[in-house]
C-alpha cells in the first residue's frame, strides 16, 4: 500500500469468514471497510485476568471456535433461561488491553482484534506484525444497535457466573456483522498513525499564544502532539 | 401561583415513569443531537469523517426501528430530579429513591440495560445497575411548583473529562488552553466518542465545577446559550475553536466534531478559577418527564435543568 493521506485510501469492502484466513488478512489494506460472517468470541480484563494471571483452565477451546476476538460486552438480555439475545454490542478501549493481548494471540490463535481506539505502533509492529493479525476498528464508537443486528445468536456464555454479564466470554453467531474500518494491518501499520500526522499540524497552530497554566500536576503530558497512554 | 396541595405524587407512578425515562433515554436520540451530527455528516468533506458520522446517523435509525439500545455500552444510569417547592411525594424522598432503584433494575433486566455498575474494589455486580450511591440522584429545587421533574440519563464514558486549578491570572487564555488540552486528550482516537457536547463548568469549588461541566454537558441541549451576554460569546468562540482542531469523529481529520460547547459558572475562592471540562458522546442518552401532583405525565426531550432560579446570583 502506498497511500499516506486517509483522504486517499480506496475504503474498499471486505466480508470475512472465520476462521479468517491468512490470505484474506493479507488483502486488508488501513480504511478498507470490513463485515464478518461467522463466530466471534468477547473478552474483556475479567477474562484475561482468569486466563492469564489466575491460569484458570479455559471453559472452551477457543482455537478451534474462531480466530476473532471483540473487546467488548453486549447489552443481552435472558428471554428464558438459558437463552440469551443480544439487543447492542459496542467495543471498549483496547489500549489497556496490552498486558494480555500477546498471550490471547499466541496461545489461543486469535489473528483479528476488533476494538475502539487501535493499539500502540510499537504493540502493532511486535505482535501484529510478527503473527500477521490484523485490528479493527469500531466504528462510531457508539454504533451498538447496528452491530446488534449482525448478531444472529448467542452460541454460548462461559464464566457467566465467575464474571458476570459485562466480562463473561460470549460466542456469537454473527452475519454481515460490521462496518469495522482497518486500523492496523498485517505489517503492523495503523491508520491513526497516518490520522494523527494530519491532526496535529492544525491542532499545533492553535495553541498559539496560550501559555501553559500556572500550576502544573506530577505526571502529566505537556506537548500536545503526544497522546496520554 | 399554585398553592400547596394535598394530592401527593404516586410512589407507584413514578417508578413507571422512570423505568419508560430508562427506556427512552437508551433507545431514542434526541431530535437536537440527531439533526446536528446530520448536518455535520452532509458537510463533511473527508470521507473517512463522512463514513463515520453517515453510520452514526444510520445506527440512530436502527435502534429505534429495532427497538434496541443505541450503544451497547449503557452506561451509567442516573437521575436529576426537580422538585417543585409545593409537590408532596407520597413515602417523601425515601420512596423516591426507591421507585428509581426499582424502576433502574427492571430496565436493566427487560430493555434490556449492561449491568455496568460493580463494587469499584471487589467488583462485584449485582446485574441490575444498583448499589452504593448507584444510581445517582441530584436534586435542584423550583419555586411556586408543585410536579417533580425527572431526567434520565446514561452517562458512558471512562474518558473526556477532567479538572485543572486555574487561576485569575490564567484567565480566559487559561479557559482556551485546557478546552484544546481535552480535546487533545480525548478526541485523537476517538476515545470521547465524539462529536461531543462540550460542558465547562467554571468556578465554584472543585466538587462543584465537576458537577457543573458535566450538566452542562449533559442537560442542556444542542443551540441553548447562556444568559449572560459574555458567556454566551465564550460559548460560540469555543465552538469554532473546537472546529479548527480538523479532529472530527474517531479522531480523523475533518472538520471538527464539537456540536456545542455549554459553559456554566459559580462564584469561586476570590484567588482560584477551578475548571472542569466534560465532553458528552454522541449516543446521547437523555429522556425527561414532568410528573403533576394529579398524576398527568408529560414527557419531553429537553431537560430544561437550568432555570433562573437554579442560576440564581442573589441571597433571595
Amino acid at each position: 500500500m502506498n497511500e499516506t493521506n486517509t483522504s486517499d485510501l480506496p475504503m474498499d469492502e471486505h466480508t470475512l469468514e472465520t476462521p479468517v484466513t491468512p490470505d484474506a488478512l493479507a488483502k486488508l489494506k488501513l480504511g478498507d471497510v470490513v463485515y464478518i460472517d461467522g463466530t466471534v468470541f468477547t473478552g474483556r480484563i475479567g477474562l484475561y485476568k482468569k486466563l492469564f494471571d489466575e491460569k484458570a483452565e479455559p471453559p472452551v477451546d477457543i482455537r478451534s471456535l474462531t480466530n476473532v476476538t471483540f473487546h467488548c460486552s453486549p447489552a443481552v438480555g435472558e428471554t428464558s433461561p438459558g437463552e440469551w439475545k443480544v439487543s447492542a454490542v459496542t467495543a471498549t478501549a483496547s489500549f489497556r488491553f496490552e498486558k494480555h493481548l500477546p498471550m490471547l494471540m499466541d496461545d489461543h490463535g486469535v489473528r483479528v482484534v476488533i476494538g475502539k481506539g487501535g493499539m500502540s505502533q510499537e504493540f502493532y509492529q511486535n505482535h501484529f506484525r510478527r503473527l500477521g493479525a490484523v485490528f479493527l476498528n469500531t466504528v462510531g464508537y457508539g454504533i451498538g444497535a447496528q452491530y446488534g443486528r449482525g448478531v444472529k445468536k448467542v452460541e454460548a456464555v462461559h464464566w457467566l457466573d465467575e464474571l458476570g454479564i459485562a466480562q463473561a466470554l460470549w460466542v456469537l453467531n454473527v452475519k454481515r456483522f460490521g462496518p469495522f474500518l482497518v486500523e492496523c494491518d498485517t505489517e503492523g501499520r495503523s491508520l491513526y498513525q497516518m490520522a494523527l500526522k494530519e491532526t496535529n499540524a492544525e491542532l499545533m497552530q492553535l495553541y498559539e499564544g496560550l501559555p501553559l497554566p500556572t500550576l502544573k500536576r506530577m505526571g502529566e503530558v505537556h506537548n500536545p502532539e503526544d497522546e496520554v497512554f | 401561583m399554585p398553592t400547596t396541595t394535598d394530592q401527593a405524587i404516586g410512589a407507584d407512578l413514578i417508578r413507571e415513569v422512570a423505568f419508560e425515562l430508562n427506556r427512552r433515554a437508551a433507545i431514542h436520540i434526541p431530535d437536537d443531537v440527531r439533526e446536528n451530527i446530520r448536518g455535520m455528516a452532509e458537510r463533511e468533506t473527508e470521507k473517512l469523517s463522512k463514513f463515520v458520522l453517515l453510520e452514526i446517523v444510520n445506527n440512530y435509525e436502527v435502534a429505534d426501528e429495532d427497538n434496541v439500545p443505541m450503544c451497547a455500552d449503557t452506561g451509567l444510569p442516573r437521575f436529576y430530579a426537580k422538585v417543585g417547592n409545593e409537590a408532596r411525594l407520597e413515602g417523601g424522598f425515601v420512596a423516591l429513591e426507591r421507585s428509581i432503584r426499582e424502576a433502574t433494575a427492571r430496565a436493566t433486566a427487560e430493555i434490556p440495560l449492561r449491568p455496568n455498575r460493580v463494587h469499584p474494589i471487589s467488583r462485584k455486580d449485582h446485574n441490575n445497575n444498583v448499589g452504593i450511591h448507584a444510581p445517582n440522584v441530584d436534586y435542584s429545587w423550583e419555586p411556586n411548583a408543585e410536579w417533580v421533574e425527572l431526567t434520565a440519563f446514561h452517562k458512558g464514558g471512562l474518558f473526556g473529562g477532567d479538572y485543572r486549578m486555574l487561576f485569575p491570572g490564567d484567565g480566559v487564555d487559561g479557559i482556551r488552553r485546557f478546552y484544546l488540552d481535552v480535546i487533545s486528550e480525548f478526541f485523537k482516537r476517538g476515545l470521547s466518542c465524539q462529536p461531543a457536547i462540550v460542558g465547562i463548568g467554571i468556578g465554584g469549588t472543585k466538587d462543584t465545577c465537576v458537577r457543573l461541566a458535566k450538566e452542562a454537558a449533559c442537560l442542556r441541549v444542542v443551540g441553548d446559550r447562556n444568559p449572560d451576554p459574555e458567556i454566551a460569546a465564550l460559548e460560540e468562540e469555543l465552538v469554532g475553536l473546537g472546529q479548527r482542531t480538523s479532529l472530527s469523529a474517531m479522531g480523523f481529520k475533518g472538520q471538527g466534531a464539537v456540536m456545542d460547547a455549554h459553559i456554566e459558572v459559580a462564584y469561586t475562592h476570590t484567588g482560584g478559577m477551578p475548571v472542569s471540562i466534560h465532553h458528552q458522546c454522541f449516543a446521547l442518552r437523555r429522556a425527561t418527564a414532568r410528573i403533576h401532583a394529579d398524576g398527568r405525565v408529560e414527557y419531553r426531550e429537553n431537560p430544561e435543568w437550568f432555570t433562573d432560579y437554579y442560576r440564581r446570583e442573589t441571597v433571595s
